[in-house]
């Protein structure tokens, strides 16, 4: 490259680059801006307006000696490692079941993929209903006969972030199963048919074949279900508004009702920078790797 | 919630579509129940009459899921012409930025001072010397509603008090009745724990808690007294799968459940079941231990507004709220105490009476709202719903706990 051609690089491109700069605008503004704002007001004892009157780390400090707050951890930690890990089985295993080449195919994708047509709070307040203890699945058993049989996930606390999940599960694997079967139809022909030559059983393709191809499918299953895991509110909200007690409580309810609920800004900031940072711990290592790697390869 | 968003929008958008005659005037509140709903139209009723128009902004789900809705409408630069709030310390900061209205004007011209009582009630209203709202209502939280029908059903006479009710218990449960009912909200067992406060430890003792926040006090015997009843009220109220609070009445109206510890405005959805007071149901203030009334209650503030055709609007509201015979049109339904004391309310039942005998001797005390900041209500409730839902947690641990809310109280 000789010296006059580097000011071209600039300026190459110069309407896409002209046209990006709302963009920019708004994601750095909104975006960052926003989120250093927040982190900033963490740090002091603003209550329901913001002030900035320095308090050091005395939000952090009570944030983490909250059992509130703890217990929404706790409930996060579970609820998304089961959310990942049933998203993305059953989605994969449906996936490939539909791959099958059976007959209505059609008609299975779209039963699968209508619940994810519904909002949250929709599908919270129907398994609110379902999960009735008097007029859900409980009570339809007990009709049939089965007086002892028990199934009341959202009244029991040692067990009610369960009943959320298979709510989250029955809302979002839809979702995923299409990613997946896309991501299936994306298989040369030939690979399945090369497998077969060589004689290797159907369940190890998958496992040793298939899935290692459809990696790019996978990491845009994770990054949807880890992004709907830490956001998780309005499922929670409709189905059991935290209850029983603290004991469906997750972070970004603590978020809300502390700062409009409870008037304290302050102690609302501090618990969602604790989520930002989570976020933050999660996304940069594996977008180093993901990324940095790729420029080095 | 969404839905009531949208309605508030709609509501906001209609003074523009409509001929403007009259002067529309939005009031948020959150009066929704059957008996809330018929008091708030007599208010609607009275000042249509005074030739302006009140738009009715009703945010359902309770005082917790509305003051987010109207506090960021006001601090976001939309205000409403009119809101309620619990009088006390919930709107504080919203006065503090010079967001509401100051009404000192109004209240000398028409002397609220005189005809408001019990003076405690403005107070509420007064920062730095000036009135910022109109109290409409007393209302107060120690009431326990009794459902005459369950006891006589479970063959035990009606209780007199909290112990009775307590010793009862058993044989409700025997005969298949829940024995108290309490809503899964967590303002309503952060309530109840309130009112056994008042009711086991006396009024000295919530005082020392609550407005002294006296944390020793808090952590000692006297207050541990006060942990054990919790106790008693969380294994009568184990059964209550229900959340709001006029479900659980339902529950006692119905005589599924036997009783409920709320406040007066259970009242109302009495009253709209047909019950007559003393014959269906009983009521016993302070628990039938000790007899007062808070002063807590429902009042209207005013957002400072720049039209001046709405800024004469409020003016003309907060003299209808006033009013003697809104007063008594409004309080017969909501089954709350009139502000005035210059009223007769011949119209007033057995628990009404009972409720303005106390006020009459004036046996009145400050209730939470006036008393402690939003912040540390919320960890009460945080609190208290956790005890009443986790029948393992002990007395010991929630007393440790509370008294370190105590502590760190403001």
């Amino acid at each position: 490259m000789s010296k006059s051609e580097r000011p071209n690089q600039l300026f190459r491109n110069l309407n896409a680059k002209v046209a990006s700069i709302p963009m920019v605008l708004t994601a750095l503004v909104i975006f960052v801006g926003g989120s250093a704002w927040t982190v900033l007001y963490s740090f002091t004892n603003s209550k329901l307006l913001p002030r900035l009157n320095f308090v050091g780390l005395d939000q952090y400090y009570r944030l983490w000696s909250t059992p509130r707050w703890l217990v929404s951890i706790e409930n996060l930690l579970v609820y998304g490692v089961l959310s990942l890990v049933f998203s993305l089985v059953i989605g994969f295993i449906l996936a490939a079941l539909l791959d099958q080449k059976i007959r209505f195919e059609d008609t299975f994708r779209t039963i699968f993929l209508y619940p994810f047509a519904l909002s949250f709070i929709v599908t919270g307040l129907v398994w609110q209903w379902l999960l009735n203890p008097e007029f859900g699945i409980q009570g339809v058993v007990r009709g049939l006969g089965w007086e002892s049989f028990s199934f009341d996930p959202l009244y029991n606390s040692d067990i009610v972030i369960y009943g959320i999940l298979i709510a989250a599960l029955w809302q979002g694997t839809g979702l995923i199963m299409c990613l997946m079967l896309a991501g299936l139809r994306g298989i040369d022909e030939d690979i399945w048919k090369a497998a077969r030559v060589d004689g290797i059983p159907t369940l190890k393709t998958y496992l040793f074949i298939i899935i290692p191809m459809m990696r790019p499918v996978f990491i845009t299953a994770l990054v949807i279900i880890a992004a709907g895991i830490v956001k998780v509110y309005d499922l929670v909200v409709a189905q059991t508004s935290g209850g029983p007690g603290i004991a469906s409580e997750v972070p970004a309810k603590y978020v809300y009702d502390y700062m409009f609920f409870a008037q304290n800004l302050g102690q609302g900031f501090a618990a969602s920078t604790m989520m930002l940072l989570s976020v933050v711990v999660v996304i940069v290592p594996w977008a180093y790797l993901e990324f940095g790697g790729k420029k080095r390869g | 919630m969404r839905y009531q968003i949208m309605t508030a929008a709609l509501a906001v958008a209609l003074p523009f579509a409509g001929p403007a005659a009259a002067t529309d005037l939005e009031v948020t509140h959150w009066w929704t129940s059957g008996g809330e709903a018929a008091a708030v139209g007599e208010f609607a009723k009275a000042f249509d009459a005074t030739g302006n128009h009140w738009v009715d902004g009703a945010i359902a789900g309770s005082g917790g899921t509305a003051r987010p809705i109207m506090i960021s409408r006001i601090t976001g630069g939309d205000p409403m012409g009119a809101t309620q709030f619990n009088h006390g310390r919930q709107a504080e900061e919203l006065v503090q930025a010079g967001l509401m209205r100051d009404l000192t004007e109004l209240a000398t011209r028409d002397k609220w001072a005189e005809i408001v009582q019990p003076k405690s009630l403005l107070d509420g209203c007064t920062l730095d010397g000036k009135i910022y709202c109109v109290p409409v209502n007393i209302h107060s939280w120690q009431w326990l509603w009794l459902s005459n029908a369950a006891f006589e059903k479970a063959g035990v006479p009606v209780p007199k008090n909290w112990n009775e009710y307590v010793a009862a218990a058993p044989a409700l449960e025997k005969a298949g009745i829940i024995p108290m009912a309490l809503g899964g909200q967590p303002w309503q067992s952060s309530g109840a724990f309130d009112v056994l406060l008042t009711a086991v430890g006396g009024t000295d003792a919530f005082l020392k808690v609550y407005r002294d926040k006296d944390a020793e006090f808090a952590a000692g015997p006297e207050v541990a007294k006060v942990f054990k009843a919790a106790d008693d009220a969380r294994r009568m109220a184990k059964n209550t799968n229900v959340q709001d609070w006029n479900q659980a009445t339902n529950l006692v109206i119905s005589g599924k459940a036997g009783g409920q510890i709320m406040g007066d405005w259970a009242q109302g959805e009495f009253q709209v079941a047909g019950q007559t007071a003393g014959k269906d149901y009983t009521c016993l203030p302070g628990l039938g231990l000790n007899e007062v009334i808070a002063t807590g209650g429902d009042a209207f503030y005013f957002p400072l507004l720049q039209d001046a055709e709405k800024s004469k609007a409020q003016e003309a509201l907060a003299e209808t709220l006033l009013d003697p015979k809104t007063q008594v049109a409004f309080n017969l339904k909501k089954g709350s105490l009139p502000v005035r004391g210059d009223i007769d309310l011949k119209a007033a039942n057995d628990c009404m009476k009972k409720g303005l005998d106390i006020l009459a001797k004036g046996s009145v005390m400050p209730w939470t709202d006036q008393l402690l900041s939003q912040d540390t209500q919320k960890q009460k409730e945080d609190l208290f719903s956790e005890f009443f839902a986790k029948p393992d947690m002990t007395v010991e641990e929630a007393q440790k706990r509370f008294a370190d809310i105590v502590a760190s109280a403001d």
